[in-house]
C-alpha cells in the first residue's frame, strides 16, 4: 500500500511584503518624486525625505544559478540581501547610502553586467523563449537578443534616444514578445508542410480546422487515412495550425523570415496606445548573430534618433513625419504587403487629401 | 568524471561581447557546476541548441504533465533528436519540463529565498531559472518527470506555487507601484493577490474555454502592458484635480527654458489642457485632462496625480491569435479601491467577466475576441455593467442597425443620469 500523495498549499500569489526592501515598506505609497542622476540609476525621495537609488543592470534574462547566486552576492554585499526584476528582465539594486553607488557600479561592471535601460534608453529586449524550450519556434529567442544587445550597446548605457525605446522579439507569429517601439517577429513565407500519415492519430482535426483564422483547412482522405488539407490560395502562412497539429509543419529554415514592425507602444503617455506596424521583412533566419536583422534595426533606431523630437515615441514620430517620409529615412523598400488587408484595413488607408510634400 | 563535451561552434559565437551572455551560463553549469547530473543536463542541453542553430529548427515536444491535485503548472518538454535506434540524441537533456512558479507582485525578492530556490533546483532541476517569463512567472527551466512532484513538493513547502498554463486564469502581474514609484495611484500588490488568489482553482485546474490574464499597472504609463496583453487590465488613475507645485513648476521652467517648457510639456499634452502663465506658472484644465501621465512623467517634482485615487478598468487585451492582437477597451471608467467592500465589488466584477467567458466563449477565444464576435452591448448586459460612454473612441458610423428600441434606452439613460 503506497502512501497517499502530498496534496498541494494552495498558497497562491505570496506576499510582497516579506521580500520589499525596508525602505521600500516603509515608504509604500508615500513616494514623492524621482529623477534620474546618471543612465542607470533612478534616484526616489519620499515624503518622510527617505532615499533610495536604483542600479539598473543588464541581465540575460535566461539565468544559470551559479550566475544568479553572483547576483545574489551582490545584493548581500550592498543592498541588505534585497533585489528585484523589471518586466524586461533588467536586475535592479537599491542603496540608500549614496556612497554606495559607485562601488556597487564598478562592481557589477567588472563583473560583465552593463548598467543602463532606463529613461530615454534602449532597454533590455522582451522576449519569448525560442529554440532554448519552445514547441513551435521559429527561430530563437535569447540569441537574437543577445546579439542585438551586443549590438546596441551604448544606446543601453546612455539615455540618447528621443525617448525610451521597447523592442521585442517573437519566435512565431503569436507575439509572445507583444509590442513594440521595433518589433523582431518571425513571418512564415510558405504554408505548412503536412505528414498526412500522422494527422489522424497526432491531432483534434475539428479543433485544428477551427484554429485558422482564414478557414483554409479541410478534412481529407489521404492514402485511406483521415487527415487535413489545406487550401494554399487562402493560407496566409501564420502558423496557427502548428501548435495543436505538430504534424503540419510550418517552420521552414528557409521559408521562416524575420519581419520588423515598428511603432508599438502600451504607455497612455501623450497619445493612446498603439499596435506596431511592418516595415520590412523577408530577412533571413540567419543564427548565430542574424546581421541582417542588427542591421535593419540599427538603420531605424539610426534615423529616429536624428530626427524624433524630445519625448516623440517611435509610433508617434512616424504620425507627425507621415510614413512616406519614414521609408524615404530609413531607406527600407516599400511593398504592397506594407497595405494591410485584414479586417478593418481601410481604416488603415490615408482616407483625406493630406499628403506631405 | 569529466563529460564528453558536444561540440557547439555556432552557439559559442554567442559568448562574447558586452550583453550578459546565456550560452556562457549554461555552459558554466557544464563546466563549474560540482553536480555531475547538471553538467550532463547543461552539456546535452547545448547539443539540442546547437542542433537547432545548424538546421534552424526548434526539436522540443510538448505534452501532458502536472502535480497531483493539479492541471496546469508545467510545461512539458521531450526532445524530438533521435538516433537510428530510437534513443535521445541528447538523453541527458530529453525531459526538460518547465515549472511556473507564481512570483510575488512587483518581482521583489531577497536573496535568503532566491537562494533556497536555486538550492531545490540543484537537487532536482537543471540549473537553469527564467526572471521571468512574458506572463510573469518565475520559470524554472529543465527538469525531467520524476523530478516534477517532489520538486514541487518542496517549492510548495516553503511559500511558493504553481503558475497558470493552458486554458486558465494566468499568473498575473504588477508593476513596481506603491513601493518605490510617485506615480502609483492604488495598491498594486493587494489588487493583485486578491484577484488572482480568489482564482486559484481556477487556475491550477485548467477548464476555460482559453486563457485569462490579469495585469496591474499603477498609472497610465502601464507598466505591466496591461492593455495590450491582459484580459482585464486594472490601471490606476485619479478623478480630482492633479497637484501642482507652482514653486517646483518656477523651478522647472527657469533651469529647462520657457521653450523648453512649452514645446515638451505644454504642447505635448493630447488634449491641450495645459498653459504656462507669464509669470511662469502652470495652468491646468482637470476638465480635459485625460490623465495620460506625460506632464507629470517629466515635471516629477512640480506635477503629481490628484488625491482620489482608484482604477479604471479595461477588457479583452490579448496577442495575435487568432484574428489578431487587440488593445484591452474600457469597461469601468473609474472604481474606488479603498475599503473591502471596494476589493469585494473588483473580485465580483472578475467573477462576473470570467464566468460569462467560460460559459460564452468558443473553445480557444479570448475575452477581446469573444467581445468582438457578440458585440460590447451584449457582453455587458451579460455581466451586468451599464453602459458609459467613456467605453467608445465614437458612436456608430453605420445606420445599418434595428433600433426600434430606442426610446426604452434612452429612459434608461435618464434613470441612470438621475441616479446619479
Amino acid at each position: 500500500m503506497s502512501d497517499a500523495p502530498v496534496m498541494p498549499i494552495e498558497s497562491g500569489t505570496p506576499d510582497s511584503f516579506q521580500y520589499m526592501h525596508p525602505t521600500l515598506r516603509k515608504n509604500y505609497g508615500q513616494w514623492a518624486y524621482h529623477d534620474r542622476p546618471r543612465p542607470g540609476v533612478l534616484h526616489h525621495v519620499s515624503n518622510f525625505g527617505d532615499e533610495i537609488w536604483t542600479v539598473k543592470a543588464a541581465s540575460p534574462r535566461q539565468l544559470d544559478i551559479l550566475t544568479l547566486r553572483e547576483i545574489c552576492d551582490i545584493a548581500d554585499k550592498y543592498c541588505k540581501g534585497y533585489l528585484r526584476f523589471t518586466m524586461r528582465g533588467n536586475i535592479e539594486y537599491m542603496v540608500t547610502d549614496e556612497s554606495q553607488l559607485e562601488p556597487l557600479i564598478k562592481t557589477l561592471n567588472d563583473a560583465g553586467y552593463p548598467i543602463g535601460g532606463t529613461g530615454n534608453s534602449v532597454t533590455m529586449i522582451s522576449h519569448t523563449q525560442g529554440w532554448l524550450h519552445c514547441d513551435i519556434p521559429g527561430t530563437d529567442a535569447s540569441g537574437v537578443v543577445k546579439s542585438l544587445m551586443d549590438e546596441l550597446i551604448d544606446e543601453y548605457v546612455a539615455e540618447e534616444m528621443p525617448n525610451r525605446v521597447h523592442i521585442t522579439t517573437s519566435c512565431c507569429q503569436i507575439n509572445c514578445g507583444g509590442q513594440g517601439d521595433i518589433a523582431i517577429n518571425i513571418q512564415h513565407t510558405k504554408p505548412p508542410k503536412i505528414n498526412h500519415d500522422l494527422v489522424g492519430n497526432a491531432c483534434e482535426r475539428p479543433s485544428v480546422v477551427a484554429r485558422c483564422p482564414v478557414a483554409a483547412i479541410r478534412p481529407a482522405m489521404v492514402n485511406g487515412k483521415p487527415t487535413l488539407e489545406v487550401d494554399e490560395k487562402k493560407c496566409v502562412c501564420c502558423g496557427a495550425c502548428f501548435p495543436p497539429c505538430p504534424p503540419m509543419q510550418i517552420n521552414d529554415p528557409e521559408h521562416s523570415k524575420l519581419a520588423v514592425w515598428v511603432g508599438g507602444k502600451h504607455s497612455n503617455a501623450r497619445s493612446k496606445p498603439m499596435f506596431h506596424k511592418l516595415v520590412a521583412a523577408g530577412l533571413p533566419n540567419n543564427a548565430p548573430r542574424w546581421p541582417e536583422v542588427a542591421k535593419v534595426v540599427k538603420q531605424i533606431l539610426s534615423a529616429y534618433k536624428e530626427n524624433a523630437n524630445d519625448y516623440e515615441r517611435m509610433g508617434e514620430w512616424v504620425e507627425r513625419i507621415g510614413w512616406q517620409r519614414f521609408f524615404e529615412l530609413t531607406g527600407l523598400p516599400f511593398t504592397k504587403y506594407h497595405i494591410d488587408n485584414w479586417r478593418g484595413s481601410r481604416n488603415s488607408l490615408n482616407q483625406s487629401a493630406h499628403i506631405r510634400f | 568524471m569529466a563529460i564528453d563535451k558536444h561540440e557547439t561552434p555556432m552557439i559559442d559565437q554567442l559568448v562574447d561581447g558586452p550583453w550578459p551572455s546565456f550560452i556562457k551560463g549554461i555552459q558554466r553549469l557544464r563546466d563549474e557546476h560540482p553536480s555531475e547530473r547538471i553538467n550532463g543536463m547543461a552539456n546535452d542541453l547545448l547539443g539540442q541548441l546547437e542542433t537547432s542553430y545548424e538546421t534552424r529548427k526548434g526539436y522540443w515536444k510538448g505534452g501532458t504533465i502536472s502535480v497531483f491535485g493539479y492541471g496546469g503548472g508545467i510545461i512539458p518538454r521531450f526532445t524530438e533528436l533521435k538516433n537510428e535506434d530510437g534513443s535521445s540524441r541528447f538523453p541527458e537533456a530529453q525531459e526538460f519540463h518547465t515549472m511556473r512558479i507564481q512570483p510575488p507582485g512587483g518581482f521583489h525578492y531577497t536573496t535568503d529565498m532566491l537562494r533556497q530556490i536555486m538550492d531545490l533546483d540543484e537537487k532536482y532541476g537543471s540549473g537553469m531559472i527564467c526572471l521571468h517569463g512574458q506572463t510573469g512567472n518565475l520559470m524554472l527551466v529543465g527538469m525531467d518527470s520524476d523530478a516534477i512532484q517532489p520538486f514541487f513538493d518542496e517549492m510548495n513547502a516553503i511559500g511558493w506555487d504553481l503558475g497558470g498554463a493552458g486554458p486558465c486564469v494566468r499568473t498575473g502581474m504588477s508593476c513596481v507601484g506603491a513601493a518605490r514609484c510617485e506615480h502609483s495611484c492604488a495598491d498594486e500588490m493587494k489588487i493583485n493577490r486578491v484577484l488572482l488568489n480568489n482564482f486559484q482553482d481556477d487556475m491550477h485546474r485548467p477548464a476555460l474555454p482559453y486563457k485569462f490574464k490579469f495585469k496591474v499597472s499603477g498609472c497610465a504609463n502601464d507598466c505591466t502592458n496591461s492593455i495590450q496583453r491582459a484580459d482585464m487590465s486594472i490601471i490606476g488613475t485619479w478623478r480630482d484635480d492633479m497637484k501642482v507645485n507652482q514653486d517646483e513648476v518656477k523651478a522647472f521652467v527657469e533651469k529647462k527654458g520657457r521653450k523648453y517648457v512649452v514645446d515638451n510639456v505644454v504642447s505635448r499634452c493630447p488634449t491641450a489642457s495645459l498653459s504656462l502663465n507669464d509669470d511662469d506658472t502652470l495652468e491646468v484644465n482637470n476638465k480635459d485632462c485625460v490623465r495620460c501621465m506625460h506632464c507629470i512623467n517629466v515635471m516629477t517634482k512640480a506635477l503629481s496625480a490628484g488625491d482620489d485615487k482608484g482604477v479604471t478598468i479595461l477588457i479583452g487585451g490579448k496577442r495575435t491569435l487568432k484574428i489578431g492582437d487587440l488593445f484591452g477597451t474600457v469597461l469601468i471608467p473609474f472604481m474606488k479601491l479603498d475599503t473591502d467592500e471596494d476589493y469585494e465589488k473588483l473580485v465580483e466584477l472578475a467573477e462576473e467577466c470570467i464566468d460569462f467567458f467560460a460559459e460564452n466563449a468558443l473553445e480557444h477565444e479570448r475575452t477581446g475576441e469573444m467581445i468582438e464576435r457578440i458585440g460590447l452591448a451584449n457582453f455587458l448586459e451579460g455581466i451586468g455593467v451599464d453602459i458609459d460612454p467613456n467605453m467608445i473612441n465614437h458612436p456608430r458610423t453605420s445606420s445599418y442597425v434595428r433600433m426600434d428600441g430606442w426610446d426604452e434606452e434612452a429612459a434608461k439613460w435618464e434613470e441612470h443620469k438621475a441616479a446619479g
